[in-house]
């Protein structure tokens, strides 16, 4: 099961009976529910919900932050769509990075979770192994890391040299190769979705693989006809949270760059060059109008992704 | 997807246990190529880390040497001149910052969503099943659409260089993802526990208190774990709010460091790298297993 799913689960099972007794209970539930609510409550309202209107407007207006917000309607998203080529190149750098990062992770994780599953000895510790650099790839630790192996007298032209290949490439300063950088990264930390993997896998009945070879499936077929369908709700939670992972995607693109998104714009992700217009050029209206086609582009990505989810992702019994 | 059909044939990831004892020889050299593979990919992965960890107690002049072991070029150097610090503000301070503000975190989203996991969970107040859907919907919300005002209140507020645009935000239960986390978690405890309760005369406040909290330390703890290490890689919220060296927090001291180091002076750099990733490092090792079945069940419960 998928926290697509879970909606559903907030629906009181058995809805107290209308009597005068339990008309008072459910007011005294009501404010109880209010009362445990009031961090979230206020939270959304002044962190998330009122923020998002807010930006929404300065989405519209012309704003440096030292003097008012000045209304100039569509001329922001006009600007993006017509005369931004820094624009372009961003939202080009965050797709290219997401539609050949995000199907990586799920190979390798997918691959890793299904060998790890056929009752290996050591589990635990592959598994806790392969988990390590989800938890700190997004850290400016490794994206120094990444910059001293790619640069070109880093690492991986010393090892090519000790190889006998002598190689002075500079991987993060040539344009055509700095993004395949930051790709490797994204996928060094197929980690955590490979242990959501090892988790889906460890509830698909062990007699849907009996029956199946009984009848002579071989692997290949048991992993396209049992595994996949069976994974199709898990795969599902992992694109969708790598995807939105990978819209904001920051750090690293910084640190490597100098927070130029450079060379050449080609590691200009979405969120650098909102961050260099809000921030850096402190154009907050231009930079809140990219935040709301960010948003915009976001949500059409997973509303196709459930689209196709319909048609593709087998719920077992529940649906 | 081809990779994942070609690898060894095996008698299926649930094979019953009495053919693989009568198969044991096959069986133990398909495992013995299995293994052989998986520490090849862990080494290749590991690698660039062990370098770095090796680089940072070499000399300089030998950084990009692909070695691992220092060997004679072994100098404590890299880790003087970076403990020194940035502009005068030595590098424990950094740290002390970082485990501040983590802390403040970590004690800000434990409270917070906590309190607000039980609502959802176990109190059946009007309008919890849209609130809890706008919940979900702010789990995935890219976090870029609210930076711009979110950034102006605060500024307003006057916090800039101070901590409160990290724990405010945590203390007001806006990360989702914990919140659904521990709902999850709550939601599994048997109800009768509550029912029990309610009869001896307690309201949602001790049920709270002394039935879910009790019984539900395994998530509280990944809860905590996870703040900590995610508030103490955070480099944007800092380079954001905090412009004051003597506020900044390890990340973006580190990148500070960049800029104020040659790369003459590289061993400096690694060095705090890898001290910057000891307390996440640190944090996985002793709380291993918490963390690998917080992300398993984060996907996986219903």
């Amino acid at each position: 099961m998928t926290t697509t799913s879970a909606p559903h689960e907030a629906v009181p099972r058995t809805p107290p009976e209308p009597t005068a007794r339990s008309n008072k209970r459910a007011l005294r539930e009501n404010l109880a529910g209010y009362a445990f609510m009031t961090p979230w409550l206020l939270g959304f309202a002044f962190i998330i919900g009122g923020p998002m209107i807010v930006s929404l407007y300065l989405s519209f207006t012309d704003y440096s932050l030292l003097s008012d917000p000045e209304f100039v309607g569509v001329e922001n998203y006009q600007r993006m769509f017509t005369g931004d080529d820094r624009f372009l190149a961003a939202l080009e750098v965050t797709l290219t990075y997401l539609v050949v990062s995000v199907p990586l992770v799920q190979v390798f994780a997918l691959f890793l979770a299904t060998s790890l599953n056929k009752g290996i000895r050591g589990l635990t510790i592959y598994r806790a192994l392969f988990y390590v650099p989800s938890l700190i790839g997004g850290s400016v630790a490794i994206a120094i890391l990444w910059r001293s192996i790619f640069q070109g007298n880093g690492l991986l032209n010393s090892a090519l040299g000790s190889l006998g290949i002598d190689s002075d490439f500079a991987w993060i300063t040539t344009p055509s190769t700095a993004l395949s950088t930051l790709i490797l990264l994204n996928v060094w930390q197929f980690g955590a979705a490979m242990i959501i993997y090892l988790a889906g896998l460890r509830q698909v009945p062990t007699e849907l693989y009996e029956a199946a070879m009984v009848d002579g499936a071989g692997p290949a077929r048991r992993f396209l006809s049992i595994t996949l369908p069976m994974l199709s709700p898990v795969i599902l939670f992992n694109l969708l949270m790598n995807i939105v992972a990978a819209f904001q995607a920051f750090n690293t693109a910084y640190v490597v760059s100098n927070g130029t998104g450079g060379p050449a714009d080609s590691t200009l992700f979405y969120t650098l060059y909102l961050y260099q217009r809000g921030f850096v050029d402190f154009d907050m209206g231009y930079a809140s109008a990219l935040g709301w086609v960010l948003l915009l582009i976001s949500a059409v990505v997973a509303a196709l992704l459930f689209g196709a989810s319909r048609r593709l992702v087998f719920y077992g019994d529940e649906s | 997807m081809t990779t994942l059909t070609e690898g060894p044939p095996t008698p299926g990831p649930t094979a019953p246990p009495q053919p693989a004892r009568r198969r044991e020889r096959p069986v133990s050299k398909r495992q013995f190529h299995r293994h052989l593979l998986l520490i090849a990919m862990a080494s290749v992965m590991f690698y660039p880390l062990a370098w770095m960890i090796g680089a940072s107690f070499r000399e300089d002049s030998q950084i990009a040497d692909p070695g691992l072991w220092p060997g004679q070029f072994f100098t404590l150097d890299g880790y003087a001149q970076g403990w020194a610090g940035i502009s005068g503000t030595p590098f424990w301070r950094f740290i002390l910052n970082s485990l501040l503000v983590a802390g403040l975190c970590v004690i800000a989203n434990l409270a917070a969503c906590s309190v607000t996991a039980y609502a959802f969970a176990r109190i059946r107040f009007r309008g919890r099943r849209v609130f809890f859907a706008i919940m979900l919907g702010t789990l995935m919300l890219p976090h870029h659409v609210i930076l711009i005002p979110q950034y102006v209140l605060f500024r307003e507020l006057d916090w800039l260089n101070t901590y409160l645009p990290f724990v405010v935000p945590k203390l007001l239960a806006t990360d989702a993802f914990f919140v659904f986390l521990l709902v999850q978690f709550f939601r599994a405890i048997p109800r009768e526990l509550d029912e029990a309760a309610r009869i001896d005369g307690c309201g949602h406040l001790r049920i709270f208190w002394k039935v879910i909290l009790p019984l539900s330390k395994p998530a509280l703890a990944t809860t905590a774990i996870f703040t900590f290490i995610y508030t103490w890689n955070d480099f944007f919220t800092p380079l954001i709010y905090l412009t004051n060296t003597e506020l900044y927090t390890v990340p973006l001291a580190l990148r500070s460091f960049i800029d104020a180091t040659s790369y003459s002076a590289f061993g400096a750099l690694f060095a705090m790298s890898v001290v910057s990733l000891l307390p996440v490092l640190g944090a996985f090792i002793a709380f291993q297993r918490l963390l690998v079945e917080g992300i398993a069940t984060s996907g996986l419960k219903g």
